[in-house]
C-alpha cells in the first residue's frame, strides 16, 4: 500500500503468553490522522484484541504516553505520519509492570505520588477569602501545574528502573510545585520526605525526564531546586527558603 | 460481595466533590471509575468557572442575583429558577473553596483571583487559570482526594480506578447498588449499597465530530435510563462555536473573551449582521453564535467552504502566551497553525448534554438512593442552553449537594444490607450479556455503528432541525439498534477488553441517541440550543416545560410525559444579546 502508516506494536498478556511479540500493522493514511486514531483503526478493524489507554485525545488526560519511535510521547499528538517512510515500533511505558499489550500497572506510580502528600498545606485556619496571591508569585507554579502525571519522565528515567522505592520525576515536580506555592506552609515536613535516600539525592542528573516530558515541563529542574533546598535545610537548618 | 454505604460512580469534578461531601459526613464512601481520577474529562474544561466575586474592576456591582439572571436567560428560560439561584450563590463559596484547597487560580494585580468575560454574562464573572481552568481544578480535587483517603480510617474513602460500571440495580424502588467491570483484572462484581451517585458526565460521543473525550459516551445516562430513572431535556446539545477544524478539539470561549474576533472567507466580522449577536458581537451565547457561524458555512461564506476563522492575533503574543497558552499548543500540535501569527480554524460542533438524568436540586431522583451530579444531571439550572464557565462550576455545586443528601439518606435509614437477591441477578444477567456480545458470530462490528451514529446525528440531528429529518433520523436509529442485536466482539479475553467496552458504550449511545431525537420531534419550537427550521419562534404558550422519556422495563420501549419548568423570579422574555 502507497500511502500507509507501518507499526509494529508490543504485544503481551502476561497470563497467556510465555514472552511478549511484535506485530505489525498497516493502517491507510489519512490527513491530520494521529497515532492514537491509527491504533483506533486497528482496533476497530484489524485487531480487536490489541489495548492502550485514552481518554481526551487533546493532550491534556495524561492517558496515551507511549514509546512511540524511540521516543516517549502522547499518541494523540503525534501524527500517524510519521510512520510512512519507515515502519514505527510502539511500546508501553518502561519500568512499570504489563497488564497487557500498550497498558501498564500505574500502581507504583501512583503510590510514589501519595507519598509526597500532593496537597497544599497552609498551616493555618483559612481565611473568610482566598488566600492573596501575586501574579509574581503565582507565575513561579506555571509550567509545574502544566503537568498531566503521564509518566513519560518515569519511564524514561534509569533511577526508577534501578531503585523501586525512588519517589521518581512526576512526584518530585508535585513536591516543587508545593514548595514554592507561596501559601504552602510544610516545606520542613516536605524536604523531609523527599530529602530521603529513595528522593531527590537518588537522581543522578542525567535529564531524559526533561526530554521525555510531552508538557516541557523539566522535572531535573525541579528536582534540581528541591535539591538546593534539602542542602540547605539539612545543613543550615533555621534559613530554609 | 463488596460493601460501601454510598457509591459514587465517576471520578471527575462532580464524583470526587461528592466523595469527599460524604467523606465530610463521616459516612463509608467508594468512588468507582471507568478511568483513573485525572483522566476524567473534566480536565478538559478550558476558560473558566463562574461565580459573582467582583474582584475584576469591571464587575463591581455584580451579585448572585444577577448571574442568576444570566443563568436563567441564556437557558431561553428553560431552566428551573430556584435551582438556578441556589446554584449561583453557592458559587463564590465554591471558588474560595478550591483556591483554600491550593487550586492555582491566575491572580489580579491585588492577589485576588482574577475573572474574565464570558459569553452571555453581565459582568466578568468567570475565574480562570490561564486556558487549563479544568485542568488545575480536577488535579486540585484528586490532591484532595488523597488526602482525604490518608486521613480516613479503614478504606472509609476509597477510589476504585479503572472499574466500569455497567447496570444499575433497583430493587422496589430502591437503589441497591451496581455492577462493575474491572479491567485490570477482567472480573465482573456486583458491589452492594445504599446509595448510588452518578457522576458519569455528558453523552457527547453520541454525535461526531465532538470536543468530549473519547469516554464520554451514552452509557453513563443510560445504565439509569435502563433502570427506569427518568431522563430530561435530552433535545437540548450544545454545539460550541469554536472546535478546531478538522478534529473538533475545544477551542475555549476564553479566546474570545479575551478579544478574540470570529471571521468569515472575506475577513468580515459577520455577527454584526445578524440582530441577535449584533450588539454582544463574539461574547454572545453560544447557542447564537454557533448558529451563525453554521448559517455563515451553509451560505457560502465559510473559509474554504467550510470553516470560520477564530483570530487572535489583534490579541499580541504575549497576551496569547499568558492568557491562551493551551490553545496556541493545540492549534500548534493538531493543525501547525500558530495563532501568534495565523488566525485557527474552527467550526461548531457537539459540546455538551444539557439534559440527562431528571433531578432535583439536592441531586435526587425519583428512585430512593439514587443520586446524579454533574453533566449526567438534569436540574434543570442550564435549561435550554447553558453558559460558558457555568458546567464546572455546576459539578462542584451540585455534586456537594447530591454527596451531602446521598449520606443524609444514609444516616437515616434502619433496615441496611438489602438487595442480596436482586444484585446477584444483575450481575449474572450482566455476565450472560458479555459473554453474548464477545460468543456472538453476528457480522456488525460496533465500531461502524458509533460512526455511523454519530454522522447521522451530526447530520439531522444538529445545529439546525426539521420534522422530516428527525422523522427519518428516528427511523435510522431505530435501524442502528436493530443492528446492533448482530454486533460480535472478536477478542473474548477479559482482561482490559477495549472492544467489549466499546460495543457497551455504543449500545448506550443508541439509547440516548433515541432519546434526543424523540425529544426533538416533539418540541415544535425553537428555544436556546433546540433549532427547528419549521417551527423558528418560541413557543412557551405550549412548550415552556421540561420532556421526559422513561424506559418501560416491562414493555421494553420508551414512555415520554411532560414536566412543569418552575419560575418565580424572572419574567420570559424575548432574548437578544
Amino acid at each position: 500500500m502507497a500511502n500507509t502508516a507501518k507499526f509494529r506494536i508490543f504485544r503481551f498478556d502476561p497470563e497467556k503468553d510465555r514472552d511478549y511479540r511484535f506485530q505489525d500493522y498497516e493502517v491507510p493514511l489519512e490527513p491530520g490522522m494521529t497515532v492514537l486514531n491509527a491504533l483506533f483503526y486497528i482496533q476497530d478493524n484489524l485487531d480487536q484484541s490489541l489495548c492502550f489507554r485514552v481518554s481526551c485525545r487533546a493532550g491534556i488526560c495524561g492517558s496515551c504516553a507511549m514509546h512511540i519511535g524511540g521516543k516517549y510521547r502522547l499518541a494523540c499528538e503525534t501524527q500517524a505520519s510519521i510512520a510512512k517512510d519507515s515502519r514505527v515500533t510502539i511500546r508501553p511505558l518502561a519500568h512499570l509492570p504489563i497488564i497487557r499489550d500498550l497498558v501498564v500497572d500505574m500502581a507504583p506510580f501512583w503510590a510514589h505520588y501519595k507519598k509526597i502528600q500532593p496537597y497544599l498545606q497552609p498551616g493555618t485556619p483559612d481565611p473568610e477569602r482566598e488566600r492573596s496571591q501575586t501574579p509574581a508569585e503565582r507565575s513561579r507554579l506555571d509550567i509545574l501545574i502544566d503537568c498531566i502525571l503521564c509518566a513519560s519522565c518515569h519511564a524514561s528515567c534509569p533511577m526508577t528502573a534501578s531503585d523501586e522505592a525512588y519517589l521518581g520525576p512526576a512526584a518530585l515536580v508535585k513536591a516543587n510545585r508545593f514548595a514554592v506555592d507561596s501559601r504552602d506552609n510544610a516545606l520542613e515536613q516536605r524536604l523531609k520526605i523527599v530529602g530521603d535516600e529513595h528522593g531527590v539525592f537518588r537522581c543522578h542528573t542525567v535529564f531524559n525526564c526533561s526530554l521525555a516530558c510531552p508538557k516541557e515541563i523539566d522535572p531535573a529542574g525541579s528536582i534540581g531546586n528541591l535539591k538546593r533546598l534539602a542542602t540547605k535545610h539539612f545543613l543550615c537548618k533555621p534559613e530554609v527558603r | 460481595m463488596i460493601y460501601h454505604d454510598v457509591v459514587v460512580v465517576g471520578a471527575g469534578l462532580a464524583g470526587l466533590r461528592a466523595a469527599i461531601a460524604v467523606n465530610q459526613k463521616n459516612v463509608n464512601v467508594a468512588v468507582l471509575t471507568k478511568v483513573h481520577p485525572v483522566r476524567s474529562h473534566s480536565g478538559a474544561a478550558q476558560g473558566g468557572i463562574n461565580a459573582a466575586m467582583g474582584n475584576n474592576p469591571r464587575g463591581g456591582f455584580d451579585s448572585v442575583e444577577k448571574h442568576a439572571f444570566d443563568t436563567i436567560k441564556g437557558a431561553d428560560y428553560l431552566a428551573d429558577q430556584p435551582a438556578a439561584l441556589k446554584f449561583t450563590t453557592a458559587a463564590p463559596g465554591v471558588i474560595l473553596e478550591l483556591e483554600h484547597w491550593g487550586c492555582p487560580f491566575s491572580r489580579m494585580g491585588d492577589g485576588r483571583v482574577a475573572q474574565r468575560p464570558f459569553g452571555g454574562a453581565g459582568f466578568p464573572r468567570t475565574c480562570y487559570a490561564a486556558d487549563k481552568t479544568g485542568h488545575v481544578i480536577l488535579h486540585t480535587l484528586y490532591e484532595q482526594a488523597v488526602r482525604y483517603e490518608h486521613a480516613s480510617e479503614r478504606d472509609n474513602f476509597k477510589i476504585y480506578d479503572e472499574w466500569m460500571v455497567t447496570r444499575l440495580v433497583i430493587e422496589e424502588g430502591k437503589c441497591r447498588g451496581v455492577i462493575a467491570y474491572h479491567l485490570a483484572t477482567g472480573k465482573v462484581e456486583a458491589i452492594m449499597a445504599e446509595a448510588v451517585i452518578f457522576a458519569t458526565g455528558g453523552a457527547g460521543r453520541v454525535y461526531l465530530p465532538t470536543t468530549n473525550a473519547v469516554i464520554s459516551t451514552g452509557l453513563g445516562l443510560a445504565i439509569p435510563y435502563w433502570a427506569g430513572v427518568p431522563m430530561k431535556d435530552m433535545e437540548f446539545v450544545q454545539f460550541h462555536p469554536t472546535t478546531l477544524f478538522p478534529t473538533g478539539i475545544l477551542m475555549t470561549e476564553g479566546c474570545r473573551g479575551e478579544g478574540g474576533f470570529l471571521t468569515n472567507k472575506d475577513g468580515e466580522r459577520f455577527l454584526k449582521n445578524y440582530s441577535d449577536s449584533a450588539k454582544a458581537m463574539e461574547t454572545a451565547p453560544r447557542d447564537i453564535v454557533a448558529r451563525n457561524m453554521q448559517r455563515e458555512i451553509n451560505e457560502g461564506r465559510g473559509v474554504n467552504g467550510n470553516f470560520i476563522n477564530l483570530d487572535i492575533r489583534h490579541l499580541g503574543a504575549e497576551k496569547i502566551m499568558e492568557r491562551l497558552p493551551g490553545i496556541r499548543d493545540i492549534a500548534m500540535n493538531f493543525v501547525g497553525v500558530d495563532p501568534i501569527t495565523t488566525p485557527i480554524p474552527v467550526r461548531p460542533g457537539q459540546h455538551y448534554t444539557m439534559g440527562g438524568i431528571d433531578t432535583d436540586e439536592n441531586g435526587a431522583t425519583c428512585v430512593e438512593g439514587f443520586y446524579a451530579a454533574g453533566e449526567c444531571a438534569c436540574v434543570s439550572v442550564h435549561g435550554a442552553n447553558r453558559l460558558g464557565g457555568n458546567s464546572l462550576l455546576e459539578t462542584l455545586v451540585f455534586g456537594k449537594f447530591a454527596g451531602e443528601a446521598a449520606a443524609d439518606y444514609v444516616l437515616s435509614k434502619s433496615a441496611l444490607k438489602k438487595g442480596d437477591g436482586a444484585l446477584k441477578q444483575g450481575l449474572d444477567e450482566e455476565l450472560a450479556k458479555f459473554k453474548r456480545l464477545t460468543e456472538s458470530k453476528g457480522t456488525e462490528k460496533a465500531g461502524t455503528i458509533r460512526d455511523e451514529l454519530g454522522r447521522l446525528m451530526a447530520e439531522k440531528v444538529g445545529i439546525f432541525r426539521k420534522e422530516e429529518e428527525l422523522k427519518d433520523a428516528f427511523k435510522e436509529v431505530k435501524n442502528l439498534q436493530k443492528r446492533f442485536e448482530n454486533v460480535s466482539v472478536s477478542y473474548s479475553g477479559m482482561k482490559f477488553n477495549q472492544a467489549l467496552v466499546m460495543a457497551l458504550e455504543v449500545e448506550g449511545n443508541l439509547a440516548m441517541a433515541e432519546a434526543i431525537v424523540y425529544g426533538a420531534a416533539v418540541r415544535k419550537e425553537s428555544r436556546g440550543s433546540h433549532f427547528r427550521t419549521d417551527f423558528p419562534k418560541r413557543d412557551d404558550e405550549n412548550f415552556l416545560r421540561h420532556t421526559v422519556v422513561t424506559w418501560d422495563i416491562a414493555e421494553k420501549k420508551m414512555k415520554p410525559s411532560w414536566k412543569p419548568v418552575i419560575l418565580g423570579l424572572f419574567e420570559p422574555k424575548e432574548r437578544k444579546y
